[in-house]
């Protein structure tokens, strides 16, 4: 039972169904910016996306390719384990389920690597049957670098620092390998729903 | 404390009593808490506060910690945001003698300890001293003079957090404490007098030669210019940690 914060009366906002927020999340309208470093710039010329480790063979787009496949425009709510959700946002991206189309392999789990080290880990079946995405348009327009571009991984039924900013491939590994949030504190799944934020929860 | 490492243990909720409210700025107060049963924590970790009103409404923040881990109390500074829902009552309800439910310590990249080294480079923009400032104060418990510089930016004298405790810090040995007012002056003002640039993070130092360790923080357009800066002069990208925060109902 949590004790009462004398003279707290909140204000919680009556314009969002609390149905689409996780417990402990707040609605934002702004779209703030998580990065533990400073914000990489790869030129487009220079950018790849390759899916590799434990694969038949590995496979690597351009981004002249990358754009070239079936591409998805879609509407989901992002959650941050820094406690702030955003409703409503629009993505264009590709899904992982294309990516993974053509990749043999019996590796149950995945590191998403970006540009300036960052990584993340997630299961297989947590970036399959259309739940996660490659994105590189937000709202209409080219996602900006604050925010991931050139392309971001998509994973919004997980806490948002598993959307790996910068993304430029997939390691795909038989053993869960913690991450880099993942390492430092953060729970290994973070399931929004279940507020599953740091270790231990 | 010392041998403090991180644990997968679960960090649980704490309920801590109010001890001392201090006045920092016209906006910010800084939170003096009982630390009982508090687990330890590194400086530039963070922690989150729960508030529940009477009909069960809950809301949560996360806050960043301006105490060192030897402090005998657990401290933290909250800047007032006039349209927020937690920080007005915390920098203007809360009282001593209240209780607060708190969880914690929270973040393991942030994070410095008088064993990792240095140099130091400790760049704030605004309350994003909050972190900063709890490293400071773990090096000055340890009495390390590890060569350490911040590089504080603020809109005025007066908007500077802990500028009295700075002050007296200032004669510490292997300590640069240099500040950057970018709104008014006092009559007479000798430091920066405009935004953080790569000319003045070169002034600074230390050089990139020295590798020096960098804590970057503040509100985000703050902390992607200083950054990007800090590569502009030829720091590593890994040797930049980054703590963004941004105006979003806090």
């Amino acid at each position: 039972m949590a004790p009462i914060s004398r003279g707290f009366h909140g204000r919680p906002r009556r314009d969002v169904d609390p149905a689409r927020v996780p417990p402990g999340q707040y609605v934002v309208n702004d779209f703030p910016v998580l990065s533990a470093g400073p914000t990489p710039r790869t030129p487009l010329e220079q950018w790849s996306f390759a899916i590799g480790g434990e694969v038949a063979a590995n496979s690597t787009w351009t981004w002249e390719q990358f754009l070239a496949l079936p591409a998805e425009t879609f509407t989901v709510d992002i959650h941050c384990v820094t406690k702030w959700s955003k409703l409503g946002t629009q993505w264009t991206g590709v899904s992982l389920d294309t990516l993974l189309e053509s990749v043999d392999t019996k590796a149950g789990y995945v590191t998403a690597w970006s540009d300036g080290g960052y990584t993340t880990n997630l299961s297989l079946a947590d970036l399959t049957a259309g739940r996660a995405w490659i994105v590189y348009d937000f709202d209409g327009q080219p996602l900006e670098p604050e925010h991931g571009g050139p392309a971001r991984l998509l994973v919004p039924h997980l806490y948002f620092w598993k959307s790996a900013k910068w993304v430029r491939g997939l390691t795909l590994t038989a053993e869960d390998e913690p991450g880099f949030w993942e390492q430092a504190g953060y729970n290994n799944h973070g399931d929004p729903w279940k507020e599953e934020r740091y270790w231990g929860d | 404390m010392g041998g403090l490492t991180l644990t997968r243990a679960p960090i649980r909720w704490h309920e801590m009593t109010v001890v001392e409210i201090v006045d920092e700025s016209a906006h910010a107060k800084t939170i003096v808490l009982d630390r009982a049963g508090w687990p330890g924590h590194i400086a530039g970790q963070h922690l989150d506060v729960r508030l529940t009103a009477e009909d069960g409404y809950q809301a949560e923040r996360s806050y960043s910690i301006a105490s060192a881990p030897e402090d005998p109390q657990l401290a933290l500074t909250v800047e007032r945001i006039d349209d927020g829902e937690v920080s007005p009552y915390l920098a203007g309800e809360l009282r001593e003698g209240d209780q607060l439910e708190l969880r914690g310590p929270i973040g393991g990249h942030f994070t410095w300890r008088v064993e990792n080294g240095g140099p130091l480079l400790l760049v704030a923009g605004g309350s994003g001293l909050v972190p900063l400032m709890a490293m400071l104060r773990h090096r000055a418990a340890r009495k390390s003079t590890i060569d350490t510089r911040l590089l504080a930016s603020s809109r005025s004298w007066e908007d500077l957090l802990y500028r009295d405790e700075l002050t007296r810090m200032s004669g510490s040995q292997g300590l640069t404490l240099q500040y950057t007012l970018t709104r008014s002056r006092p009559p007479g003002w000798s430091g920066f007098d405009r935004r953080v640039d790569a000319e003045m993070l070169a002034l600074i130092g230390p050089r990139v030669s020295e590798l020096p360790r960098i804590f970057v923080c503040g509100p985000t357009p703050f902390v992607e210019s200083v950054a990007d800066a800090l590569v502009g002069i030829g720091h590593p990208p890994s040797a930049i940690h980054a703590e963004r925060f941004g105006p979003s109902g806090g």
